[in-house]
């Protein structure tokens, strides 16, 4: 089996006396649709924050291409192909839908291009993601359901070899959810691996190929879908005693 | 040449003036500390009430500590008014950061400039009693000027911990920036609470503008010296920690002291404000406090 | 974006501004190299301020030490006035590099506060230090011009070259891969981050070149009042000047600074000579708080809601005129 694309090597991370991660190992394979799932306050946002490099971690590893990227700022991660979503969207609101775009099409990669051509690769984007006509208008005025969509859109403009996408479903109707679900599965499609973050169900049951459950900062279970669900485990921290 | 006398009564001084110093960034513990609000204008209220203090005792020769708690209430409704402009036009629309700043320190040098049109750049002082003698304690000097405001500070200070710990506005006033809308279940309603609050921080300046003239005397520019002591107090002393505000009032009442002393008066100064550079570049939540 | 009629109007306003001085009142160069001096520093304040988000209230700081780099050079070598300029951005880049260094992981308020500490703090090592002059001051002698009918109309062209220049780099600098990149800090630094700008970085860039633009501008200084004190050098002044300048012009590009120094300069031109200082100083004050309470995009963004609001009338007087048809 090829090396794993994200190998996290047991983390640890504490907030003064509060332990939010101890000792959690994870792998997702190249182009692997991956759930993280957890009640509130169980570590998720903190493994996202550890992984993408808004937070260091005390103890262990992350490796992502057979790389140890620990001591790498965020920027220089997202450079190496690891882009995230935010659970509260952070759009660039002086700039159009379309400019949000085309900053990590500048600065996400290595090579020079030219401006017309990032306004290309940025419409391609927005078409996936359904965002197209509205390419010209000003990202602060956007509805959240498009909020959302333009986050993930500018995660996709970073090209990742990873897209970590956190909670972009929470508060969005069902068939909201199934729009943004299909925009996943394609990017999925072409071959990049998607770490889902939610606590709708059914989107990562839909979604994910494998899971893992975080609870109070440990792992405490991992498998498939089928799997999670009828792990006794799992019930018990969701649903308590 | 370290002489004990010297010594024990640059520290004593220091001291003093550090006393007097937590009255002075008593308001900017709560604005800035509590509810997050950068009100650089802060010491230039306090000089406008040492003007104020100055009129009243020039005119009616009136107390300086007791000019200064008579114009507490006009000052708390001044620090109200000041909060619903800065609200209104900034708090709501979630423009703090660089409008904000912008704002109070245009303030800043509106009453400032206000204070120059109205009485000049000359020195002004006020006339008491107790001003000139001093208070003699074996080797150590007490000169009433200082020990006044001192204890006129410390009794200010108290008040306020005990204020803010003990009543339920004060409580309100503490849990408004942790957690606000746990606040509002409660049932307070956290945009008079923040006025409140406000009204309460410039009430303080009043006070401390009255003691400052009685330390010495004011000319309108002496503001923003304190701008740098201030926050470096509050900062200190870690963010809205009434304990800490008064131990970093301390400290850098004593280091001031200690390098006019030994050093020379046209460093003191930069003192304050050494210090605030220290703190926030190697540990910016201070001594007591989260960031 | 106005790319190409740029440089050749900057060009065409050189050579009428430094053909103006044989015609024009001696008066008209004082006051205008006071605004040009207030030009260069809002552009300079606007490049971290409005380009970037991060508020500097030090900006008397960077200003002062352009002066006393001039100073010290006069004192030891008495070079030409070119000579110093070129110190001046050097040394003055070298403190916005550091000072930026030091304080840039702050979060915004806290920049803004340590600012202010190191402007008082650099004031005081000025004032306790002998060689150039400390509290009394020292004096500087004019150097000689042979073009100009007069050494104030000479100041005056040399800050106006200055000033071409530095709004000529503030607006490459906005409309370059840099500029984007820190719009993109100014309106979410973590989102930035994530998107793969380098913050640090070009943070470091933006107050670099603000420090040494402000150098600039003070470098001259000196040379103009040819007593320099650090009262007047680090005059609180110059530095709300370099703050309400941009703010009432328009923070968000490099017209807005040039706007509003234009304005802002003239008007207290006018008020120090026809009414008095003081009240140019309230006035100001007064300004500031409006604009930033009411007009938050300045002169700029005012002008553009205005032509946005004609078009919009436009539209739909012409949708009238049609179904009316």
């Amino acid at each position: 089996m090829d090396a794993p694309l994200l190998d996290v090597q047991g983390l640890s991370k504490h907030f003064g006396g509060f332990t939010a991660l101890d000792n959690v190992s994870l792998q997702v394979g190249k182009g692997e649709r991956f759930g993280l799932i957890g009640p509130n306050g169980s570590g998720k946002t903190t493994m996202i924050n550890c992984i993408s490099g808004a937070l260091t971690n005390e103890t262990g590893k992350v490796v992502f291409k057979d790389r140890d990227i620990s001591g790498l700022k965020p920027h220089q991660r997202t450079r190496l192909g690891i882009a995230r979503s935010f659970q509260l969207p952070r759009p660039f609101a002086s700039m159009t839908v379309l400019e949000n775009l085309c900053i990590p099409l500048e600065y996400a990669t290595r090579q020079r291009s030219t401006m017309a051509r990032r306004r290309e690769e940025g419409m391609a984007i927005l078409e996936l993601i359904g965002l197209a006509d509205k390419a010209d208008d000003h990202s602060g005025g956007l509805t959240q359901i498009d909020m959302r969509k333009l986050e993930l859109a500018r995660a996709m403009a970073a090209k990742p070899d990873l897209l970590i996408s956190d909670e972009a479903m929470a508060g969005l109707s069902g068939s909201e959810v199934d729009e943004i679900l299909d925009r996943l599965f394609t990017l999925n499609e072409r071959g990049v691996g998607v770490i889902m973050i939610e606590h709708v169900m059914k989107a990562v049951m839909r979604f994910s190929q494998r899971i893992v459950v975080l609870d109070a900062g440990s792992k405490i279970a991992e498998g498939t879908p089928d799997e999670i669900v009828s792990n006794p485990l799992v019930e018990k921290a969701y649903l308590g005693e | 040449m370290f002489s004990i006398d010297l010594l024990s009564n640059a520290l004593v001084a220091g001291l003093l003036l550090g006393g007097f110093y937590a009255a002075v960034a008593l308001g900017l513990s709560i604005v800035f500390g509590q509810l997050d609000i950068v009100n650089i204008a802060h010491p230039a209220f306090v000089i406008l009430g040492s003007y104020v203090v100055y009129m009243m005792n020039t005119a009616y020769g009136l107390d300086p500590v007791l000019a200064g708690l008579l114009f507490t209430p006009l000052f708390f409704v001044l620090g109200v008014v000041v909060y619903r402009i800065y609200y209104a036009g900034f708090e709501r629309t979630g423009r703090e950061s660089l409008a904000g700043l912008a704002f109070f320190f245009g303030v800043m040098f509106i009453v400032e400039v206000t204070i120059i049109l109205i009485y000049g750049v000359d020195y002004r002082l006020v006339d008491a009693a107790y001003i000139g003698h001093t208070l003699h304690v074996g080797i150590i000097d007490l000169p009433y000027r200082m020990l006044v405001p001192f204890l006129a500070a410390m009794a200010m200070t108290g008040g306020i911990a005990f204020y803010l710990s003990r009543t339920f506005t004060g409580r309100a006033i503490l849990a408004v920036s942790q957690d606000r809308l746990a606040l509002e279940l409660m049932g307070a309603n956290p945009i008079r609470i923040k006025s409140l609050a406000f009204g309460i921080g410039l009430a303080t300046a009043a006070i401390a503008g009255a003691l400052l003239i009685i330390i010495g005397p004011v000319e309108p520019s002496f503001g923003r010296v304190y701008i740098g002591r201030v926050f470096a107090i509050v900062i200190l002393g870690g963010m809205g920690s009434i304990k800490g505000t008064l131990l970093a009032a301390l400290l850098i009442g004593v280091s001031e002291s200690m390098v006019q002393t030994f050093i020379g008066p046209s460093w003191a100064d930069a003192v304050a404000f050494s210090v605030l550079l220290l703190t926030l570049v190697l540990r910016p939540q201070g001594l007591y406090g989260r960031l | 974006m106005k790319i190409a009629p740029f440089w050749p109007a900057a060009a065409l306003l050189f050579v009428l501004g430094a053909a103006s001085t044989f015609a024009v009142d001696e008066y008209y160069f004082v006051a205008g190299y006071i605004v040009l001096q207030g030009l260069i520093m809002a552009t300079a304040w606007n490049i971290l301020g409005g380009f970037t988000g991060y508020v500097n209230f030090g900006s008397a700081g960077f200003f002062a030490m352009g002066a006393y780099t001039s100073v010290v050079l006069y004192t030891a070598i008495d070079p030409p006035v070119f000579v110093a300029i070129v110190a001046a951005a050097v040394v003055c880049g070298l403190l916005g590099f550091g000072a930026g260094y030091l304080t840039l992981r702050l979060r915004g308020v806290y920049f803004a506060i340590a600012t202010l500490a190191l402007a008082i703090v650099l004031e005081t090592l000025m004032v306790n230090w002998d060689y150039v002059g400390g509290a009394t001051g020292a004096f500087i002698i004019t150097p000689d011009t042979e073009f100009f009918p007069s050494y104030n109309a000479f100041m005056f062209v040399l800050m106006l070259a200055l000033a071409i220049g530095s709004v000529g780099l503030a607006r490459y600098l906005n409309y370059s891969r840099i500029g984007r990149g820190l719009a993109a800090i100014r309106d979410d630094e973590v989102a930035a981050e994530c998107a793969g700008v380098p913050t640090l970085r070009l943070k470091l860039i933006s107050t670099t070149i603000m420090g040494a633009m402000m150098g600039v501008a003070g470098a001259l200084y000196p040379y103009f009042v040819t007593f320099v004190e650090p009262l007047s050098a680090f005059n609180l002044i110059v530095a709300v000047n370099a703050i309400a300048m941009p703010m009432i012009g328009g923070t968000a590009t490099w017209v807005g600074p040039v706007i509003g120094a234009l304005l802002l300069g003239s008007v207290q031109e006018w008020t120090k000579v026809n009414i008095s200082s003081e009240l140019n100083l309230l006035i100001v004050g007064v300004l500031l708080v409006g604009f930033v309470a009411l007009a938050p995009q300045g002169i700029v963004g005012l002008a553009q809601k205005f032509g946005a609001w004609i078009r919009a009338h436009r539209e739909k007087r012409q949708g009238d005129g049609r179904a009316a048809a």
